[in-house]
């Protein structure tokens, strides 16, 4: 049967308007929510229920709800909101491991979204722990968790005996590095020093499995230096204070009494902040490599 | 054999009529598109997921091929009433119902073995464009032959499948064969919990009896390997074996149901 032109160009017209209608309605305000009620929605909670109703296709969906874990953790870190949450963060990290219990990345990374401070993260090392034992519980052979759940205590809890057993523990499964046992050692022996921090940090920035990973090791490195170099030159404005009697009111002091050279800057290019009273030394408010670490960390 | 080859041929060729193999272009732009992409949204996890996706597609393709295709090819034949016409020829109730199963994994074949090789295609690029500290980190090669196993053994979940749909299409009609091979299909994804259940029931009655299910019913559960071939984990030669030669055993079983049942059909 011959189709009419006319039919033609209606559906061209209704395919048009079908496109430009949703353009309308993407320039609308979205409609709102009642207050409290929070756009993130999770139907389904159960990670038991929807392993079985995946039937065979359990990988893919744990990668759908992988990917959907990224994109809360994306979203939501890029959020301008002060009330924003990361409450699906934990819900999607189980469910995404128990559809795929060898999804090592999702533990991995995992742990690193929920334990990144507030708001850049979840501020949650307890989740962190909950998910890297699970993680060990399905993969126990695999050190790298051990050596995550290690650097949770470590760097987020300052817990150092807890950390020292599990670099300990990843040291001991197979294919460890070597450097792990005396990582353990060190820990245990000093608590954080910078120097078990820095070989930490180094091990991440070399063997870490996505870019974003190895820029954050080598952002904390970057900050092991700014920490040396604070401590080198509070040492020499000490020097000052001994030799004149008097903490120095600017760099510019220091410099003509020949105690350095120039204005002294951090890793980044700019130029440390000197505290006249105390003779404190701090970053630059606008530097990059805000903030360091707590400073009650013994670091 | 010459006449089960010979219908076997003709429901490819139907099958090719029909437009099936359109399903390799949705297959191929699906996996293209999906890897160029997923590339942001996975946080450096997209040769895992394409391999996820491609093990599935091959699954979710061939099932749904499997299971419409094979519902209609007895069904088809009685409501066009041709098969008066064909049972009327030299040919056995048997030989025509073994040919169409033939045909239709013959079709089924073609169709796996196509997809697997658009799916290494698609890996083998993203290899070559990976950078070497990211492949490093894979736990296995994109193109690891060892995926194999697992197209192979959804293979043959496909040939039991289509057995299974075949036999319920020799007595039902189209619709309610569907309905009943994507029951089959669904129930022997839950062997484990039949298995398990006398475990969280008192009754030592019903436990023996969901027991019983178990043994029964086809164990589809068994043929999905593909989350550990993904992730590198040992598939051991012999469990394919021994999995195969279950397959293969429930599908002369199903089929030589179906034979009889289709022996004794009155088609006056």
């Amino acid at each position: 049967m011959k189709v009419h032109p006319a039919a033609w160009v209606a559906l061209v017209v209704l395919f048009a308007a079908v496109i430009g209608l949703q353009m309308l309605q993407a320039e609308q305000q979205p409609l709102g929510l009642p207050a409290g009620v929070s756009a993130n929605l999770l139907y389904v909670r159960s990670p038991e229920f929807l392993r079985r109703a995946a039937l065979s296709f359990d990988a893919l969906a744990g990668d759908i709800y992988w990917i959907r874990t990224v994109q809360h953790y994306g979203q939501t870190k890029l959020s301008k909101d002060p009330n924003k949450q990361y409450d699906l963060l934990f819900p999607l990290l189980d469910l995404t491991t128990s559809l795929d219990p060898y999804f090592d990345v999702a533990y991995k990374f995992g742990s690193v979204f929920l334990t990144e401070a507030f708001p850049l993260g979840a501020s949650r090392p307890d989740q962190a722990i909950a998910l890297l034992q699970k993680g060990l519980r399905a993969r126990p052979d695999k050190w790298e968790l051990a050596q995550e759940l290690g650097f949770v205590y470590y760097w987020w809890l300052m817990d150092y005996e807890s950390a020292a057993d599990w670099f300990t523990r990843a040291s001991e499964m197979t294919n460890a590095p070597n450097w792990l046992r005396p990582l353990a050692a060190v820990t245990l022996a000093q608590g954080g020093n910078r120097a078990s921090s820095r070989t930490l940090w180094t091990e991440i920035a070399r063997d870490a499995d996505a870019d974003w990973l190895r820029d954050q090791a080598k952002l904390r490195l970057t900050q092991l230096d700014a920490m040396d170099g604070i401590d080198l030159i509070e040492r020499v404005v000490e020097q000052y204070r001994a030799r004149t009697g008097s903490l120095p009111t600017s760099w510019a002091e220091m410099i003509r009494a020949g105690f350095l050279h120039s204005v002294p800057a951090d890793p980044s290019g700019k130029p440390f902040r000197l505290d006249a009273s105390t003779g404190k030394v701090t970053l630059d408010p606008t530097s990059p490599l805000n903030p360091l670490p707590d400073p009650d960390h013994r670091l | 054999m010459r006449v089960i080859a010979h219908v076997a041929v003709n429901v490819f060729k139907e099958s090719v009529r029909d437009k099936i193999l359109y399903n390799l272009v949705v297959f191929a732009v699906l996996l293209i598109s999906t890897s160029y992409l997923i590339g942001e949204l996975t946080a450096g996890q997209d040769v895992k997921i394409i391999k996820d996706l491609g093990l599935a597609s091959i699954s979710m393709f061939g099932l749904l091929i499997a299971v419409f295709i094979g519902i209609g090819l007895v069904w088809k034949e009685v409501e066009k009433r041709s098969i008066y016409t064909l049972l009327s020829k030299p040919i056995r109730r048997q030989e025509f119902l073994l040919g169409k199963y033939c045909g239709l994994v013959l079709t089924l074949i073609i169709n796996v073995a196509v997809m697997t090789v658009a799916f290494y295609a698609v890996l083998a690029y993203m290899e070559v464009t990976s950078p070497v500290n990211i492949r490093a980190s894979w736990p296995a090669p994109a193109t690891d032959l060892a995926m194999l196993k697992a197209v192979a053994l959804i293979m043959l979940e496909l040939m039991l499948v289509t057995a299974i749909a075949l036999f319920f299409s020799t007595f039902s009609s189209p619709f309610l064969s569907a309905m009943l091979t994507i029951a089959v299909w669904v129930i022997g994804h839950f062997n484990e919990d039949l298995r398990n259940y006398g475990a969280t029931i008192s009754s030592p009655v019903a436990a023996s009896i969901a027991r019983g299910v178990y043994y029964v019913v086809p164990n589809f559960a068994a043929f999905d390997v593909k989350l550990q071939v993904v992730h590198a984990q040992a598939v051991p030669l012999r469990y394919v074996a021994v999995t195969s030669v279950y397959g293969i055993t429930y599908v002369a079983f199903v089929l030589l149901g179906a034979a009889i049942i289709f022996s004794k059909r009155d088609f006056k």
